[in-house]
């Protein structure tokens, strides 16, 4: 089974219409299809909708949380903004540091390293993210290093200067990866993507593989970074108690599509999509007084498959609202009437509950109250 | 991990605490005791010096060495002395005490005498026991030249009366001395394991590099040639190779050739190990990482790749030298490898193809002896150096992924 893009997209010749104030990024239909070849002599080919269309803006100094199941296309997204692989269809402009508005997704690979400097990126697995046979100095030096920032003394300085940034001390900077604990790496592979005074940071489940109290941390630690750094966060993560934590706004994934998006407060507290809906219904309550607040049932089924999804909605199967016309027509994701935008045909009638917010709903403290 | 802090966690504005006991562990400023700052070279050593049979065998193999490199000062004769008159004589046992005449300490042994069978008039040697003869150390013998630049005339041990040689492990055909062909076969032996699989190394890992970097039609390509390559039988291979090197060549221009027959074929196994880990290192987040630093095809495998397998490398390449010695051993006991007057082991076992000559003089299976123990030693220390080289076979160390 091989994997390969479906074709070079054709480039973006076509004058893009200029980027809304504000907006650090503007991502319209975005598209990542993988054709999968398979059987004898590859003849016969799968098309693997991994993200399929997708339109959503990124606000300069932002965080904006990317939602959904494994499988639904949120990490293929953030793959398509660092150019890990290159986008099958739609347009990613991004507004460059010196105010050019470019598409990321038609840039030739010469033009890749400047953009590279600016958006970066924090891996989920703090364990598979650093090279373990390189020192600590190495790792977070070799960005500096490779893009002719700093060398000699100037990049040790820097080096001290990152790791006391994000918690560590900088004596420990000839140790190894091994010689750190999960947390502490994941300081480390934080501080390699600050490297570079980055402008986007995208962090990819960045805390998912951390215990729950080292958790509480790294996030305390992004908070404080992006308010010293001015730093835009796209936060994806499957975790919707540390999304509600950290994200100024939401945006919910479903098979290769956002079904619904908005300030993170509203979208969690009054959902409009039955898919978001059954997702804060998994969220574990600690608190037992609003254990029953959410009485419905989990999701049955499984994710559809992105190679063959159910025409129509891609979540009637799963819907417990599910009418005809779901099965038939597609929904677009449109504006309602306070301005979030949910792709749902019914999103006015269905009134869904929400979780009711509380900051310490996820046990995790909010900067502010200390 | 064992550092549980609870919430809350310091206050926001302050990253300060990390979350661990080594760093609080390690309040002290000193790097040089600080054992996170160890290298892999240095953990795989340490590994390495735990496994008890790997060790030995290292010793074994280093000693083996040790032989090949001092051959001319170590051998009691050169490997092309005949002593015409002593065809096939037996080994001798050598003792610590004589007691011939009167009481001494030293290193005895008998001396040979020659019978001649009247009605055959075949000649035999055997060991006349009324004759002593002592062996000393560091006794002056035939003029060699240390590593082909020193000339030299001592012997670690030999007779002291060269009139009244000494044969511990016997003589040949033509009246040579086993012990010194067996020490100076050691040279080519030991090697060409060593050359041939430097040789396979080189096509190995660019060719292996180039299949697992790239993938794709490249792999395809490498992987289908390293099949066809491996499924033609080796033996035939090797012996019309091998039987195509003119035989005009001379010693040293055949040994290159054979080494070169032995890699053409050796390296297709060591492809296949260096294809695997690039695949599966080309996956891992800190290459990806690297790339998404900026970091070029040359940076990204010479400083991420490369160092992530080569303790690998190393143990493979130790595993792959047994088969290069044996394939040697098979190529010269055929015939058709190193030829005299070149000394190999296999061609000293070339002396015990026949019956008549294995029934009367037995110790000409020696050198077999040393092939199994060479290839035994290198088979347990290329163990060792795997298990060495595995993060996983730590017993507890802080690598293992534990989230």
């Amino acid at each position: 089974m091989a994997e390969t893009t479906l074709e070079t997209r054709a480039s973006g010749a076509e004058a893009a219409p200029p980027m809304a104030e504000g907006n650090l990024l503007e991502v319209r239909d975005l598209e990542m299809h993988f054709a999968e070849r398979s059987g004898w002599l590859r003849r016969s080919r799968r098309v693997v909708r991994a993200v399929d269309g997708i339109s959503f803006d990124v606000r300069a100094g932002e965080t904006l949380g990317l939602v959904g199941e494994s499988g639904c296309g949120k990490t293929t997204t953030g793959r398509c903004l660092v150019r890990t692989h290159a986008p099958t269809g739609g347009r990613l402009m991004y507004r460059g540091g010196d105010g050019r508005e470019v598409d990321l997704a038609a840039l030739p690979h010469r033009d890749l390293p400047d953009y590279r400097r600016q958006i970066r990126m924090i891996f989920q697995d703090p364990f598979s993210s650093l090279n373990p046979r390189m020192t600590v100095r190495d790792i977070i030096g070799e960005p500096l290093r490779v893009n002719g920032v700093a060398r000699g003394a100037e990049l040790d300085d820097r080096v001290a200067d990152l790791l006391v940034r994000v918690g560590l001390r900088p004596q420990h900077r000839s140790r190894f990866p091994h010689a750190f604990s999960g947390g502490e790496r994941q300081r480390i592979v934080i501080a390699r993507a600050l490297s570079l005074d980055p402008r986007l940071v995208i962090a990819d489940e960045a805390v998912s593989a951390l215990d729950v109290s080292v958790r509480a941390q790294i996030l305390e630690l992004m908070v404080t970074l992006q308010r010293e750094r001015g730093l835009t966060y796209l936060f994806i993560s499957h975790d919707l108690s540390v999304v509600e934590y950290l994200c100024d706004r939401v945006a919910v994934m479903y098979v290769g599509k956002v079904v619904e998006l908005g300030p993170t407060e509203e979208l969690f507290t009054r959902p409009q999509h039955p898919y978001t809906q059954a997702l804060l219904a998994a969220v574990p309550q600690p608190d037992p007084t609003r254990r029953n607040i959410l009485t419905q049932r989990p999701l049955e089924g499984e994710v559809a498959d992105p190679a063959d999804p159910p025409p129509g909605c891609h979540f009637h199967p799963r819907c417990p609202f599910a009418r005809d016309i779901c099965r038939t027509e597609e929904p677009a994701l449109r504006p309602t009437a306070d301005g979030r935008r949910v792709a749902c045909h019914f999103a006015e009638e269905l009134s869904l509950p929400g979780l009711a917010v509380d900051d310490d709903a996820a046990g995790l403290s909010d900067p502010e109250d200390t | 991990m064992s550092d549980v802090t609870l919430l809350p966690p310091a206050a926001g504005g302050d990253p300060g605490d990390p979350d661990s006991t080594t760093a609080s562990a390690a309040a002290s400023t000193d790097t040089k005791a600080d054992p996170g700052t160890v290298g892999q070279w240095r953990m795989m050593w340490r590994r390495f010096r735990r496994h008890r049979l790997a060790m030995t065998a290292a010793v074994v193999l280093g000693m083996i060495y040790f032989v090949a490199i001092f051959a001319e000062f170590l051998a009691p004769y050169s490997p092309s002395t005949r002593f015409d008159d002593l065809q096939y004589a037996p080994p001798q046992l050598i003792r610590p005490v004589d007691t011939s005449d009167g009481f001494a300490i030293g290193l005895f042994a008998h001396g040979y005498e020659v019978t001649t069978n009247e009605e055959t008039q075949r000649r035999t040697v055997s060991i006349d026991e009324s004759v002593t003869a002592e062996l000393g150390f560091f006794v002056k013998g035939e003029e060699y030249e240390l590593f082909g630049l020193i000339p030299w005339d001592r012997h670690f041990i030999g007779p002291t009366d060269p009139d009244n040689p000494v044969f511990v492990l016997g003589t040949d055909r033509l009246g040579r001395d086993m012990l010194s062909r067996l020490v100076h076969g050691t040279r080519v032996s030991m090697s060409i394991g060593l050359v041939g699989v430097a040789a396979s190394m080189v096509i190995g890992i660019l060719i292996g590099g180039l299949s697992g970097y790239y993938g794709g039609a490249v792999d395809t390509a490498a992987q289908r040639l390293i099949e066809f390559i491996m499924c033609i039988p080796t033996l035939p291979l090797w012996m019309m190779l091998a039987a195509s090197v003119p035989d005009d060549w001379g010693v040293l221009t055949k040994y290159f050739a054979i080494t070169v027959i032995l890699s053409v074929i050796g390296w297709t196994d060591l492809a296949r190990v260096v294809r695997g880990r690039f695949l599966a290192l080309r996956e891992e987040d800190f290459v990806e990482a690297a790339r998404l630093d900026n970091c070029g095809s040359l940076r990204i495998i010479r400083r991420y790749l490369l160092p992530s397998f080569s303790s690998h490398i190393i143990a493979a390449l130790t595993l792959a030298i047994p088969a290069m010695i044996l394939a040697e051993t098979a190529l010269s006991f055929l015939g058709l490898g190193m030829q005299a007057p070149a000394v190999s082991w296999g061609v000293l076992l070339q002396e015990a193809q026949n019956v008549r000559s294995l029934v009367s003089a037995p110790w000409l299976l020696i050198p077999g002896i040393a092939v199994v123990v060479a290839v035994l030693a290198l088979n347990f220390v290329g163990d060792g150096l795997r298990d060495a080289a595995d993060p996983y076979n730590t017993g507890g160390r802080r690598w293992r992924k534990r989230t």
